[in-house]
This record gives structure tokens, C-alpha cells and sequence, in this order.
């Protein structure tokens, strides 16, 4: 299977057309996935159309980008013009945007050809993706354990190639965590890095839009495209964007990269420990040199960001009340009774803990002690990586305490939670990471391995990542499916 | 009453200016009143999901130039917050507004009232978006459902909060007055009442006259003219007043104004309503309002009502009444001073412009005098004409309303009308003559002494030359022929 | 120790819950909040709160009034319309 840097090339030296491709990858997933499910809708017609459209740029030598006729998977929490976008909720089963995201104006823009929209957990809340209001998607490892979420359909549907890359979004670790279990790339951009224009809110101070791919030079590419100031969004930055795909290959002689002490914690999965720490023996192997650092706050992070992202969450919820768009419950006879009973009806369980989470964080007499605090933990967790990179370029630790579980294996919300104590810290500091395999277990599960950078440097993230998966054959492997 | 003198008014009034930009707050749409429903939105102010707000500059300014008019401390920094309750209007269930850090505050304003000028303090003034508009089937208490329209949603709001300084209806309203002239002065606002571009709420309490606490306060919504608010805080304070002398304890409560009834209603009380859940909005980032931006509007604020009303008094010699009326709109004063440069009598042009202006045009807003069709040129050129004897002051004013349904220039109709002023003393002295043997009762009667018998006469020739004869010379004629009085 | 008044939070919310869910939603939020009660640990006198992780200030847009969507596309979710209005059922205050 082509990565999307082959694909390209294959497109102009005319050894493959995009129609092709495009059809064998809508073939592909016609046979797996009934068995991952990683899609909530397929846009067929529109992937063939855009194809044949790539295909005659193609053959007459004006591709629009590298990403042209490059067939891609959007999580379905991205608005695209035209085709339903649901947040895997019942409240926008639905709903049809009359707008496109920002970021898919600059892939229509690149060429790129839209597959489908990928499941996720209910509006990015969850860990497993089993929080879809449709159906839970699988580890196309192994087909008993979750993918991780929310970015679950989009992890699955690159590590089972069922698309050549795809689009997640980031609040807590919702590229990350996906990646790590599936064996994928999965880049968190700095905050600010990629508009959100149209990306649906979780948490408007901690989402981010990121890709996924099978290696870091497609995630550079993906990567490359969406990042840049968008006059739609009030906090992207007009920080310029580097060559991404250029900076890798610099190789990282010199590199300092951190080990944060506080990322090792009681419970963490042994295997996933050898791996990092092996990892890290690969980094200083290449040239990096390593140092301890400490983050002292991390333990306080993911308190703080069950308070902010339910508190922001609860607000941006608040407009599926049935009157614009959206389900709206029947036989409500009044508006009261209407909005009570079409948010009963349209949220899942999860979605519904957070937004009343949220509210209570927001209420009246406990703002100071929760939202408040929450937020002052926040400068604490900054200043933690803002010392650290006074020292280092990069810092290293596993992307998650364990590997992918079996589904329903976490019903209690707050175990879930945990899923996230490696990745939160990074959203709540704005800061760019990426989630990379570095080994598998003995059963044959992913392992990732976490960088963290510092803002808006994105280049010397992926050109660490890059040196070291060219080091190791990890992103070489594939999930065997029939 | 005894219980007016034992007790005093607290009031407080909360105005909503819509500011008057091209594109609303937070989006491109247009602001444009009266549209088909729901043509002047989109995704942003229809609050679909995924959409973001992005700041309109030139809200911030008008509101930081109304700040500076209004003698307000402008915040170095200032950002935005969500204030949520749920209703069918707001598309997001929350309006993105100012809470902990307005954009301005502790200002003043002065106003005129039962003789004397107070300073009434303002305690804040933020922005925020407008929400929609409901249109019920029936009235909001019997209809079975409602309608939304998007259009206003998102349109800049600016509020200006007053202190708890107004003693009475008539300072309230007094308050209101000075403050609309004044937003419509800096062109931030067309001050229209009527369709809601001006909205006002007001907060009365009662205190025994002397005490300095503050009573339980009442909230008074839905007035739309100075004259409601005068009317409904009366009404409210009497109300008030009625309940404690019978004692009964007034309770904290939002009231409707319902100016047909003339009395305020209770709305049903709104106890989950209050927990806004403000938080700082994560979606904008905060503005840092540098002095150097504040000094640079501060130079593009415009003579306000109080200065330029002063300065129509010493430059034109005007009685201050004419002053005060001149200067109610800057429109109005803007025409006043045209038309008094061209025609250098002040205050025969002030006349004119209170009378016969006034009567004509449907208000003194920039709206109307920018249909007015009678240019102050052309006004001051009618003055002119009776100046020069070509035609009578009475004349002029039937010329006056010709001028304003044609829109034409006075020397146009006085020439094809025929309305020049007959002052030819040979061709005037054989009509007095005439009238003179046609009013023989008249004659006896002025001759027997009464006076007004010259008036009837004069009256009598200027009939008969329909209006075109000198009055003066008419005058002359009648009584160098008219016989000795005994 | 905290105690949200689950009945209060789901009318703020406009959250219609059953019985078995706020009993539910009681102790679930108990033991999310009793973890989160850990943050009172954590010294934050004198700590600015961070909004935004990546500070920014004045982001402005010039006023241009660019056009609408039409009402049409704009109507096209609604869940009831009548004419070009959303429609919504008999509203009374609480
Ligand atoms: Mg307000
Ligand atoms: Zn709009």
C-alpha cells in the first residue's frame, strides 16, 4: 500500500491514475469495512468526480499540490459543504452544512479527493470511540479493541488503508491516542497552527485539527496544506508556515530531547515502558542527547481539563436546542418541554456527564473554585513546558499509559479519562505533538511514542519523528485483514 | 400625596443602542432593517455549528467614541464573554457580550430637568450582539407557536448603563433624551425608537426621601419613546409607593411597560433564568485598547448638543429655547447653520426652521432632513426674496410648502406664478380706492375710531390683489385716504 | 465536598433526565468532582488564569458587509419552518 508521498508519484509519472485509486480504495472498503467501521457516511460520487477531475489536471502536468487525487478520510466533526455532517450524534444526524471548514476549502483547493466522514466519539468526548451514537468502531489490529477516540474512525481507517491519510481533531489527545493504538501518525498542531473554522466545538481553547497517515512525511504533507492563518478564526496566528516536508531528513545530531520524569506512573503498561524507553535509547542512538526534566503540574492537568473542556463544552452544546437544525423531538408542546426533551433524545450518556459537568463548573457561586482555578492550573502547566524548553528542543514519553483495550472494557467515565494523562497536558499549554508507533506488544498491539514541541515549531517535532522512523520498521507493519 | 413626600425615586435606565455599522459584530451580513426573513444571515449569526465570531473594528470604535462623549474611563484592556440562558431568538443560547471587562466606564452626561442641569453618572458601557426576532401567532401569552427570524442576530448592540442617579419620570426621560441626541451626534446610532434601533429598560426603587440605601429594585422593559418612559416609571413609582404605605413588600421583579394599558405587568418570574454562567469567550481574544487609539478617536469626535447649543446662543444671539430645539439633532443643527450662512439673520432663520421646517418634515433625525427638499440654500433664498420687497412674509409662506412638495426653488414658482409683490403706488392706489367705496361701514367705523377697521381694509386690498400688494405701501395708501378719526 | 444539585444543573441545561439518570449522574459527577477536588492542592495565589494557551490580543475585521446566504440554504436544517421562518412551539418563560 502506497503512502500518499508514493501516490504522488505514481500520479505523475502516470503509473496510476486517481480513478484507479480512488476505486480501489472504495473497493477496500467495501470488503473491511463492515468489519472496522470506520465510516459514519462514504461520498462515492463525489470521490469519483473529484478523481476524474485530479486525473485530467494530472495528464496535463498542472496537479493543483502534492495532495492532488490523493483520496483522504474527514472525521465527522469537520463541516463539509453539502454532505452531512453529524458529530457521530443523533442530534446532527441530519444536518447538512451549507459551508465547508476552512481547512477543506484549502484541501478542495489542493485537489485532494474527500472518501467519507469518519466516525468518532459523540462531538470528540471519549476516548474508544464507542461514544458514537451509531455504532463503535474497531482496532483494525484487533477487531475486539477499540481504536482509541475521538479520532477513532479516521486512526482505523488509515491503519487499515482504508484512505491514504485523514483529518482528526485534538481537545485532549484525539489524534494522539487513536494513533498510538492503531499504529499510526498523528500530529496535534500548536493552537492557533490550523483553523477551526468549521471544525464543530468541543473546547474552543484546546481544539485542534491534526492528520493522520502511516508515515510522518504524509502527515508533513496533510500537515502542510490545512496550516495557516485564517481570517475566519480570531485565534489562528499569522505565524509564517516552514516548508514541513523539506525540514525532515535534517537529521537530529544534537537534538535535546526531554524525559519528562512525572510521565512514568503507577499502573502504565510495562510493555508500553520498554518500548518508550527503547525508543529513546533509538534517539540518543541517532545523535539527540537527552536530559531529565520534570513537569511538575502534570498531575494536576487532566483535573483542570475535566473542568475547562466540560465548562466550554456545555456552552458550545447549548445551541442544538431543535430550532435551527438538528433533531428536534416530537410532541414537545411547549418550547421548554421541546428543548428538555430533544437534548434528552439527542445527546449520548457521555455527552450529557460533561455538559452537566460543565454547567455546574460554570454555575453561580463555584466559578472561582472550579472554571477559575481550572485555569490558573492551566498557567501552572505552561510554565512547567515553558522551563522545560528553556533546555530542550523536544521532549519524549509514551503517548498513552496503555495499549488498546477491548470494548466495553472502561465503563466507569473516569477510568476512561485517564486514557488521556500523557496527551492533556500538551493541549492545555497549546503546544504541537505528535503520536508515533515505536514498537508493538507481545500480542501484537501499537505502542506510541509521544513528542511534544514548542509552539509553532512543528519542523523540528517531525524531523525527530521523522529520524526516528526511519531508524525503526515500525510503520512498515500493517494489520493483516481479509 | 403624603407618601410622594416621604418617598423618592431611585431610577436607573439600561439603553441598548444598535450601532450603525455596515456589517454586523461578528459577521459580514449586513445590518439593514426590514427585510424578507432570514435573507441577511449566515452560518455565523445563525450560530450553526463550527462557525466562529470575528470582532467588527468599527463597532470598537463608535463604542470607544461614545465612551470618550460620555466622559467615560476607556478600559486598557477589555474581552468578551458568553452569557447563556436558553431562548428561541439567541441561535447559540448564549449572547456573546462584556461582563467583567467592559470597555468603558464611570462616565457622566448632564441633563436639564425641572429647571435646573444634574450630572447623571454612567456606570458602564460594553458591546454585545443582538439576538433575532420573535414574531408570535397572536400575542406571546395566547400563541400556540412562534417565529424566528434571524435577520437583526448578531447586529451590534451597544449598552450603556446609567447609574442609579435619576430622581424622576421627568429626569429619566430627560436622561434618555440627551443620551439619543447625543449617540445620533456621533453617528453611531439613527436613534429610531420606533424600530427598536434605540431600546431602553429602566430600574426604579423607592427610599424615604434622605436615606442613601437602596431599595428593592424593579426592572421595566419594552420602552420604546421617552414619553413610555416617562409614563411607566410615574406609573411604577406610584405603584411602589402604594404598596409600602399598605404594607406590602415589593419584590425584585421584571415588569412589562404595556403603553395602551398605561400600567406595568408583572412576566412570570424568571427564578432559573438569572445563573448566566458568564466565562471569558474562548473563541475571540481580548482587545488591548492603546491610548494612542483612544487619542486618535478622541480627534473625530464631533461638537456635542450641550457645547454647540451654547455656541448658538453667543454666535447667533438665539433665545436658548431656539437653541435648545435647533441642537436637538445634529442634522437639524447642521441645516440651521447652512441656511443661517446664507441668510445672515439668525434668528429669522430659527423661525422659520422650528415653524415652517418642522411642521413638514416627519422628524429632525438625519433620515428626514436628508429628504428634505428644500436645501438650506434654497430656504435661505426665499428669506431673501421677502427681503427685497418681491415678496410678502405671507407669500413666502404659501412659496415655503410649494418649495417643499416640488422641491423646487423659490424664484421658480414666485415667476410662473405671478407672485411678485405689487409695490407700483399709482396701480395699489386705484384698488384702495375701490375698496374704499365698497367698505362704506368700515370707513364710518375707523372714522368713529376703531382701529382694527385698518386692519379689515388692508386684509380687503390684499384679497383682491391675491396677496401680490406691499403691505406696507398698502398700509400707506389706506391711511393717507382714509378720513380723520374723530 | 461538593454537591451539584443535579435537578438545578439539568434545568439550566434544558437536559430532560430520568430518574434512574440523575441518580446515575449523581454519583458519577460525585466521583469525577471528588478527583477533581485534588486542584485545591495546588497553591494558585497570585496565578494569572490562562484563557488562551498561544496570547493574542486585537484581532479585528474591517467592516465589510459581505453577502448572506440565501434564506433558502439557510432554512434548509430547520426541524419546523413556516415560510421562511423557523418555527418553535409555544413559548413560556420559567
Ligand atoms: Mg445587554
Ligand atoms: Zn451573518
Amino acid at each position: 500500500m502506497p503512502t500518499i508521498a508514493e501516490l504522488g508519484a505514481r500520479y505523475r509519472s502516470g503509473e496510476a491514475t486517481p480513478t484507479e485509486v480512488v476505486e480501489s480504495y472504495l473497493q477496500r472498503i467495501e470488503t473491511l469495512d463492515p468489519q472496522v467501521r470506520a465510516y459514519v457516511t462514504l461520498t462515492r460520487e463525489s470521490a469519483l468526480a473529484q478523481a476524474e477531475a485530479a486525473g485530467k489536471r494530472l495528464k496535463a502536468g498542472r496537479p493543483l499540490s502534492l495532495l492532488d487525487g490523493v483520496p483522504l478520510a474527514i472525521k465527522d466533526v469537520i463541516c463539509t459543504n453539502g454532505v452531512r455532517t453529524t458529530c457521530a450524534s443523533k442530534i446532527l444526524e441530519n444536518f447538512v452544512p451549507p459551508y465547508d471548514a476552512t481547512v477543506m476549502a484549502r484541501l478542495g483547493a489542493a485537489g485532494a479527493v474527500m472518501l467519507g466522514k469518519t466516525n468518532m466519539d459523540e462531538f470528540a468526548m471519549g476516548s474508544s470511540t464507542e461514544n458514537s451514537a451509531f455504532f463503535p468502531t474497531r482496532n483494525p489490529w484487533d477487531l475486539a479493541r477499540v481504536p482509541g477516540g475521538s479520532s477513532g474512525g479516521s486512526a482505523a481507517a488509515v491503519a487499515a488503508d482504508l484512505a491514504a491519510g485523514a483529518l482528526g481533531s485534538d481537545t485532549g489527545g484525539s489524534i494522539r491516542q487513536p494513533a498510538a493504538f492503531c499504529g499510526t501518525v498523528g500530529v496535534k498542531p500548536t493552537y492557533g497552527r490550523v483553523s477551526r473554522y468549521g471544525l464543530v466545538a468541543f473546547a474552543s481553547s484546546l481544539d485542534q485539527i491534526g492528520p493522520l497517515a502511516r508515515t510522518i512525511r504524509d502527515a508533513a504533507l496533510l500537515l502542510q496544506v490545512i496550516a495557516g492563518h485564517d481570517p475566519l478564526d480570531s485565534t489562528s496566528t499569522d505565524v509564517p508556515v516552514p516548508d514541513y516536508p523539506a525540514a525532515l531528513g535534517q537529521g537530529i545530531q544534537g537534538l535535546r530531547v526531554g524525559i519528562p520524569s512525572e510521565y512514568v506512573i503507577e499502573g502504565m503498561d510495562p510493555e508500553v515502558g520498554k518500548a518508550v524507553s527503547a525508543a529513546i535509547e533509538a534517539l540518543k542512538g541517532l545523535g539527540a542527547k537527552t536530559e531529565k526534566v520534570s513537569l511538575p503540574t502534570t498531575d494536576y492537568a487532566l483535573a483542570a481539563y475535566y473542568l475547562i473542556a466540560p465548562a466550554e463544552a456545555s456552552s458550545n452544546l447549548a445551541r442544538y436546542d431543535g430550532v435551527k437544525y438538528g433533531h428536534r423531538a416530537a410532541g414537545g408542546k411547549d418550547l421548554i418541554q421541546m428543548y428538555g426533551r430533544t437534548r434528552a433524545e439527542g445527546f449520548g450518556p457521555e455527552v450529557k456527564r460533561r455538559i452537566m459537568l460543565g454547567t455546574y463548573a460554570l454555575s453561580a457561586g463555584y466559578y472561582d473554585a472550579y472554571y477559575g482555578k481550572a485555569q490558573r492550573v492551566r498557567t501552572l502547566v505552561r510554565r512547567d513546558f515553558q522551563q522545560a524548553f528553556e533546555r530542550v528542543d523536544v521532549l519524549a514519553c509514551p503517548t498513552t499509559p496503555s495499549v488498546a483495550f477491548k470494548l466495553g472494557e472502561k465503563e466507569d467515565p473516569l477510568q476512561m479519562y485517564f486514557c488521556d494523562i500523557f496527551t492533556i497536558p500538551v493541549n492545555l499549554a497549546g503546544l504541537p505533538g505528535v503520536s508515533l508507533p515505536c514498537g508493538f506488544t507481545q500480542s501484537g498491539l501499537p505502542i506510541g511514542l509521544q513528542l511534544i514541541g514548542k509552539p509553532f515549531d512543528e519542523s523540528t517535532l517531525l524531523s525527530a519523528a521523522y529520524a526516528y522512523e526511519q531508524a525503526t520498521p515500525w510503520h512498515t507493519r500493517a494489520p493483516a485483514l481479509t | 400625596m403624603r407618601m410622594t413626600t416621604d418617598y423618592e425615586s431611585v431610577i436607573g435606565l439600561e439603553v441598548h443602542a444598535q450601532l450603525l455599522t455596515r456589517s454586523k459584530m461578528f459577521c459580514g451580513c449586513p445590518t439593514a432593517f426590514g427585510r424578507a426573513p432570514n435573507s441577511q444571515t449566515c452560518p455565523i449569526c445563525q450560530g450553526m455549528p463550527g462557525v466562529l465570531p470575528v470582532i467588527n473594528r468599527r463597532a470598537i470604535e463608535f463604542a470607544i467614541r461614545t465612551a470618550l462623549a460620555l466622559h467615560c474611563t476607556v478600559n486598557a484592556g477589555c474581552r468578551f464573554a458568553r452569557k447563556h440562558y436558553f431562548y428561541p431568538d439567541m441561535p447559540k443560547n448564549y449572547q456573546i457580550s462584556q461582563y467583567e471587562e467592559p470597555l468603558a466606564v464611570n462616565g457622566w452626561l448632564e441633563i436639564e430637568a425641572h429647571g435646573t442641569t444634574r450630572r447623571i453618572g454612567i456606570e458602564r458601557l460594553h458591546l454585545e450582539e443582538d439576538v433575532g426576532k420573535l414574531v408570535h401567532e397572536g400575542t406571546l401569552e395566547t400563541a400556540r407557536a412562534s417565529l424566528v427570524d434571524f435577520n437583526r442576530s448578531g447586529v451590534p448592540l451597544m449598552e450603556i448603563v446609567s447609574k442609579p442617579d435619576l430622581r424622576s419620570p421627568e429626569e429619566a426621560a430627560a436622561y434618555l433624551k440627551t443620551l439619543r441626541a447625543i449617540l445620533m451626534y456621533l453617528g453611531v446610532c439613527d436613534g429610531n425608537m420606533e424600530e427598536g434601533s434605540l431600546r431602553c429598560d429602566t430600574n426604579i426603587s423607592l427610599r424615604p426621601r434622605g436615606s442613601t440605601d437602596y431599595g428593592v429594585k424593579v426592572e421595566i422593559k419594552n420602552l420604546n419613546s421617552f414619553r413610555n418612559v416617562q409614563l411607566a416609571t410615574a406609573y411604577e413609582g406610584e405603584r411602589q409607593s402604594a404598596a409600602i404605605m399598605s404594607g406590602q413588600i415589593i419584590v425584585q421583579e421584571t415588569r412589562l411597560w404595556e403603553a395602551d394599558k398605561g400600567k406595568t405587568l408583572s412576566m412570570r418570574s424568571k427564578e432559573y433564568a438569572h445563573d448566566y454562567r458568564y466565562f471569558p469567550e474562548p473563541d475571540l481574544v481580548p482587545l488591548k485598547v492603546e491610548q494612542r487609539w483612544v487619542d486618535q478617536l478622541r480627534t473625530t469626535l464631533p461638537e456635542l448638543p450641550v457645547a454647540r447649543q451654547q455656541r448658538f446662543v453667543t454666535q447667533y444671539g438665539l433665545p436658548a429655547y431656539d437653541a435648545e430645539l435647533l441642537t436637538q439633532s445634529r442634522a437639524l443643527a447642521d441645516y440651521y447653520e447652512a441656511a443661517a450662512r446664507e441668510y445672515p439673520k439668525p434668528k429669522i432663520v430659527s423661525n422659520w426652521v422650528l415653524s415652517e421646517l418642522l411642521r413638514e418634515l416627519p422628524g429632525d433625525d438625519e433620515a428626514a432632513l436628508a429628504r428634505c427638499p428644500i436645501p438650506p440654500r434654497n430656504l435661505a433664498r426665499l428669506l431673501a426674496l421677502i427681503d427685497g420687497g418681491t415678496i410678502s412674509g405671507k407669500i413666502a409662506k404659501d412659496v415655503f410648502e410649494k418649495m417643499y412638495s416640488s422641491g423646487e426653488d423659490a424664484e421658480t414658482i414666485v415667476k410662473r406664478e405671478g407672485l411678485v409683490q405689487v409695490a407700483d403706488t399709482g396701480a395699489l392706489a386705484s384698488v384702495v380706492d375701490q375698496i374704499l367705496a365698497a367698505n362704506a361701514h368700515a370707513v364710518e367705523d375707523w372714522k368713529k375710531g376703531k382701529k382694527q377697521s385698518l386692519g379689515f381694509l388692508v386684509g380687503q386690498v390684499m384679497k383682491a390683489t391675491q396677496g401680490k400688494a406691499n403691505p406696507a405701501i398698502v398700509n400707506q395708501l389706506l391711511l393717507e385716504k382714509l378720513p380723520k378719526q374723530s | 465536598m461538593p454537591d451539584p444539585n443535579v435537578e438545578h444543573l439539568a434545568r439550566l441545561a434544558r437536559l430532560d433526565l430520568s430518574e434512574a439518570e440523575k441518580e446515575r449522574m449523581r454519583a458519577q459527577l460525585d466521583a469525577i468532582l471528588t478527583y477533581i477536588d485534588k486542584l485545591r492542592q495546588l497553591d494558585t495565589e497570585g496565578v494569572e488564569p490562562t484563557s488562551h494557551a498561544i496570547p493574542m490580543v486585537n484581532v479585528m475585521r474591517e467592516d465589510e458587509a459581505r453577502p448572506c446566504l440565501p434564506a433558502g440554504a439557510m432554512l434548509a436544517n430547520a426541524p419546523e419552518r413556516e415560510g421562511d421562518f423557523f418555527r418553535v412551539p409555544k413559548i413560556i418563560e420559567e
